[in-house]
């Protein structure tokens, strides 16, 4: 019995210890005062002054670009590498495509913000392409860690799902192309949309790999929140910070309902298929 | 038709080539080739010029003679410089000692989260994870800046002591290397508990019924049996918050103080504000150097758990 105390007692606090912190983020949005610690009343001033700061609406608009292209193209390329890994049995090279899948999960940002910069730089000496560091940079380093993420999710998706229904459809005539499009691609489809919604977060989150590969007047929201955060605490970060936190919060819950509800449908259909057949 | 089938399965063959191929050569040229030029300019000097480092290569034509010649200029004072400088080994070893205790720190508070959440009733589990898992999808800088509010000064816990009457004046835990524990541990927390929930929840529980039938206490049927069966997601979970946490830069560049010394910061301000790239790379290869060993380990497990997902 001391035990399961124990355990519960060691959960709760480790709950805690993730939520307080964003709790009193939350709470100290709507405080009248500019000291972030003292509370002085309830007030939305903050949330209004946002609105009004257009340097970091800017940098808003610039990140949620950069994220939902950088993410599209890590699911598809990430969706390739996954299939490859766990479809395509041995080919050649296939160790090192394993290692250049699973290193960049870990790797320092600072190591791949550097290597990707200079690389860039590099290749503006010899082809001339990309042209200076932008917009541009920033999505192909965000589509190059974030499809990692991806190609993991695929891969375990697909690992975990049987292949009979792609041989039987294989075995029916089907052409490869057909069978991914057909099959495949529906079956892992949640593992498309959580790679996705992964790959999003992940650029839009990430400070230190833009910071190295942006240029003048590519500067992302989360430089802007670094820079500021530098000089001190400012209750207009926190109203950004309930914002962002917000958003995030409700695209996981929609997408965890949508989600549950695909899963009762397709355990309904095969039942069905079960008694029917 | 048998000329139309094999023509069909060469088309199956080529589309496979090209779905391997396509990712296969963004990750040479993206991944691979950069860290190549890295530790080519890391052999370079820096210079006064755009881009500031001076060229490996160089083709000599000697008008007297007639004759011209490919020069190759390796410069390795730019390692003589890492390895003489003291700077440089406190914050390799500082970021060594920060990592560590950063994953004993997580180690410490979701082992027990894990081992709890795999315990309870199944239907629980996957919303009890899921909320472990949430916060990672909240921005990381935004925790980070959290904890702030939280540590300074006249902040929530420094006012909360006081008014406790545990301390008289506020208390500065921020600028501080516990500071940076703290915020590390609390962002690293999730990578933790996601592979020890794991291996935790495979775990047979018949294993310590029958320990308990033949009359082992609980608590060394969990230091006998438990323990050794969550090791592998112990190792899998200690890799995945060490090697991010040896170069992070963050965390202490926020919360820690000026003598927080980190390996991250090292490149930073060489790169930023000395403008020094050469040593940046080289400052990169000793990192990468220091990470290679657990990086190969942390490879070698998540193929094996790949190959048994299968």
């Amino acid at each position: 019995m001391k035990r399961i105390g124990f355990l519960s007692w060691a959960l709760w606090f480790g709950y805690a210890f993730l939520y307080v912190p964003i709790v009193l983020l939350i709470v100290y949005s709507f405080n009248d005062s500019r000291l972030v610690t003292v509370w002085a009343g309830f007030s939305t001033k903050w949330y209004a002054e946002l609105l009004h700061n257009d340097t970091l609406l800017d940098a808003a608009l610039l990140s949620f670009r950069v994220a939902a292209v950088s993410a599209t193209l890590a699911v598809m390329l990430g969706t390739c590498a996954g299939l490859a890994l766990s479809r395509f049995g041995r080919f050649r090279g296939r160790t090192l495509f394993g290692g250049m899948i699973t290193a960049p999960l870990v790797m320092p940002e600072v190591i791949t913000g550097l290597s990707l910069l200079l690389l860039f730089v590099a290749m503006e000496q010899w082809v001339g392409w990309p042209d200076g560091r932008g917009v541009t940079t920033i999505t192909l380093a965000h589509t190059t860690f974030t499809m990692s993420y991806v190609a993991v999710v695929v891969q375990s998706r697909l690992a975990g799902m049987d292949g009979s229904l792609e041989e039987a459809a294989m075995d029916l005539g089907a052409r490869p192309a057909k069978v991914f499009f057909v099959i495949t691609l529906p079956l892992i489809a949640p593992a498309l949309v959580a790679g996705w919604l992964l790959a999003f977060t992940l650029s839009l989150d990430d400070v230190v790999v833009a910071s190295f590969v942006s240029g003048p007047g590519s500067t992302t929201l989360p430089m802007v929140i670094f820079s500021s955060v530098k000089f001190g605490i400012s209750p207009q970060i926190n109203a950004l910070a309930t914002l962002m936190v917000l958003v995030v919060a409700t695209g996981i819950f929609v997408a965890s309902i949508v989600m549950a509800r695909q899963e009762r449908q397709r355990k309904r259909d095969e039942q069905m298929a079960i008694q029917n057949g | 038709m048998t000329a139309l089938v094999s023509l069909l399965s060469r088309v199956g063959l080529w589309g496979r080539g090209v779905v391997v191929a396509i990712p296969y050569l963004w990750l040479l040229l993206f991944f691979l080739v950069p860290f190549l030029i890295v530790f080519g300019i890391s052999f370079a000097e820096s210079i006064i010029a755009q881009p500031p480092y001076s060229s490996l290569v160089e083709w000599q034509v000697d008008p007297d003679a007639d004759t011209s010649k490919l020069q190759i200029l390796l410069n390795i004072t730019n390692y003589f410089r890492l390895a003489g400088d003291d700077l440089y080994i406190l914050a390799y070893l500082n970021s060594v000692k920060i990592a560590l205790v950063t994953t004993l720190l997580c180690l410490l508070v979701g082992y027990p989260m894990a081992y709890a959440i795999a315990k309870a009733d199944p239907a629980r589990r996957g919303p009890l994870m899921m909320l472990v898992i949430l916060p990672f999808w909240t921005s990381f800088l935004i925790r980070i800046y959290a904890w702030i509010g939280i540590l300074k000064g006249n902040g929530v816990i420094s006012n909360l002591l006081e008014w406790a009457g545990i301390t008289s004046g506020p208390v500065e835990i921020l600028y501080s290397d516990w500071a940076v524990y703290i915020g590390m541990t609390y962002c690293y927390l999730p990578f933790m508990v996601l592979p020890l929930y794991s291996t935790l929840e495979k775990m047979d529980p018949t294993l310590l019924e029958a320990a308990a039938d033949l009359g082992s206490r609980p608590f060394k049927s969990f230091l006998s049996i438990t323990l050794p069966l969550s090791l592998p997601g112990i190792v899998a979970g200690s890799l995945l918050v060490f090697i991010p946490a040896v170069g992070e830069f963050v965390t202490p560049e926020l919360l820690g103080g000026p003598d927080t010394l980190m390996i991250g910061r090292v490149l930073w301000n060489e790169f930023f504000s000395n403008r020094d790239w050469p040593v940046a790379s080289a400052v990169a290869i000793a990192l990468l150097l220091v990470l290679v060993v657990p990086i190969m380990i942390f490879q070698h497990i998540q193929g094996k758990q790949a190959e048994a997902g299968k």
